[in-house]
């Protein structure tokens, strides 16, 4: 059983396409990186799991998106607990003008959960899933924006996390970051894959390589290539595929 | 041409170069094989050290490439070939000092029928015929010459399978020359090695350029 399956999935920004035609199927606990040039579609192609282009005026999308074997474009899909399901982390740290503290519980608090203590151990113990603990412990008072942005991006992931979601979706997560703040992110994800899926858009070929388990290739809307990352980087079988990974394109 | 581009021809600029050298080491080796031409052989054993330094080169050159450029798929792959390929150049530099030390040390009375009886000079001219085939495809980039090397191989090991008897003959009639005779044994073991080496060249400029891999497999399966 697929975790997510995407079915002949078109995609178009008013009267031009952003997709065409694709068809992925990603397995549950596994890491799927999406790779390509800028405009090739891998963002919009990711923000569909969670329907964040409904946001976008004048969208159309066609074909299926199923998470779980659930079209999520069905009618009566209830967006917000899609939402809950699908968490996102996206290219910049963007906490909420909050406490540390505040900007974990936000979620289950919007989520109608009022249990002091169960908010305040779900916060604990997502803060310190994302490797965050040691140094925020004694300033969960303060400030979100008093963290460096490492720090916030681990908070921002500790956030999506502290909701229960079984998909995660990232975007550039880590683009923003310095080398070591990068490395704390990646380890993050490879511990994260044991329990949720993860899909992660990425501009750095060895960040594909060192965090994802499959790899899929999009240029110009399509979907070139989807295989193994192993395969992708060693041996692509598609010479676009190989031109870009090598950086001779175009 | 990109950055990593250059760098990666450079690297097989320096490859070819390193295979000259050795192609024209094995050339000098049976040239004072040929003449038992000790000063030929001292040559050779100090040309080793030039074998000896490119190789160190050539692998520093390939880990810098590895940690500044990250090569991927088809450039990843040569770099690893070139890795290899330094290996086996650098070993077959050895073995033809071996030959040429060989050369210094026997004496001026050696039987040279022993050569044409062991058919040794038609070993090293397959040897060099493998050596420049395998340098020919390293060069154009093509597997089909490649290839080739897996059929001419197959005369060294026929040649050195056949030896064992040849010399062991040879010994029972010329009791009083044992020790050259084994000595020009262990050259036939060191020309049948330098066509293995040959050959495992191949095999790596076909994994590099279409990522097969081909080691350990039967011949049928490498002519594929």
């Amino acid at each position: 059983m697929y975790k997510i399956e995407s079915k002949n999935v078109d995609f178009f920004y008013g009267a031009s396409q952003a997709l065409k035609n694709i068809n992925i199927a990603i397995k549950p606990n596994t890491v799927t990186a999406l790779i390509g040039p800028s405009g090739c579609g891998k963002s919009t192609y990711l923000r569909l799991f969670n329907r964040m282009n409904d946001l976008i005026d004048n969208t159309k999308i066609a074909g299926q998106v199923l998470i779980d074997g659930e079209d999520i474009y069905a009618k009566g899909v209830n967006v917000d607990s899609l939402r809950k399901k699908v968490g996102m982390v996206f290219q910049k740290p963007n906490p909420f003008p909050k406490t540390i503290f505040e900007n974990v519980a936000y979620g289950l608090r919007v989520n109608g959960i009022t249990d002091k203590k169960l908010i305040e151990e779900r916060v604990e113990t997502t803060i310190k899933q994302v490797v965050l603990w040691d140094e925020v412990k004694d300033k969960l008072k303060k400030s979100a924006f008093e963290l460096s942005g490492g720090q916030q991006q681990r908070l921002c992931i500790a956030r999506a996390l502290a909701i229960q979601p079984s998909v995660v979706l990232m975007d550039e997560p880590t683009s923003a970051l310095d080398p070591i703040s990068t490395a704390k992110v990646e380890e993050l994800i490879y511990e994260l894959k044991t329990k949720y899926t993860i899909v992660i858009v990425t501009h750095n070929m060895q960040q594909a390589g060192r965090v994802s388990d499959t790899t899929a290739f999009f240029y110009m809307g399509e979907l070139i290539e989807h295989d193994t990352t192993k395969t992708i980087f060693t041996n692509p079988k598609i010479e676009r595929t190989q031109n870009y990974i090598t950086g001779r394109f175009g | 041409m990109n950055h990593l581009d250059i760098e990666l021809q450079q690297l097989k600029a320096e490859t070819m170069k390193m295979w000259l050298l050795v192609n024209l080491q094995l050339t000098k080796g049976k040239e004072s094989l040929l003449n038992l031409d000790k000063d030929l052989a001292r040559e050779v054993i100090l040309s080793e050290r030039r074998v000896n330094a490119y190789e160190l080169k050539l692998d520093r050159d390939c880990e810098n490439i590895f940690a500044l450029f990250n090569p991927l798929a088809v450039d990843l792959r040569f770099v690893l070939a070139v890795l290899k390929i330094n290996n086996n150049l650098e070993r077959i530099g050895d073995y033809v000092e071996g030959i040429a030390k060989f050369v210094l040390n026997v004496d001026s009375n050696f039987d040279t029928k022993l050569l044409e009886i062991t058919r040794v000079v038609e070993m090293f001219a397959a040897a060099n015929n493998m050596m420049e085939t395998v340098l020919e495809a390293f060069d154009k980039e093509d597997t089909s010459i490649a290839r080739k090397v897996f059929q001419q191989d197959e005369l060294l090991d026929d040649i050195n399978i056949k030896a064992n008897s040849i010399i062991a003959d040879y010994i029972r009639n010329h009791p009083d020359n044992i020790d050259a005779t084994l000595y020009l044994l262990s050259i036939i073991r060191k020309l049948e090695r330098v066509g293995d080496q040959a050959k495992n060249m191949a095999e790596e400029i076909i994994f590099y350029i279409e990522a097969k891999v081909l080691r350990h497999r039967s011949k049928v399966e490498k002519n594929k």
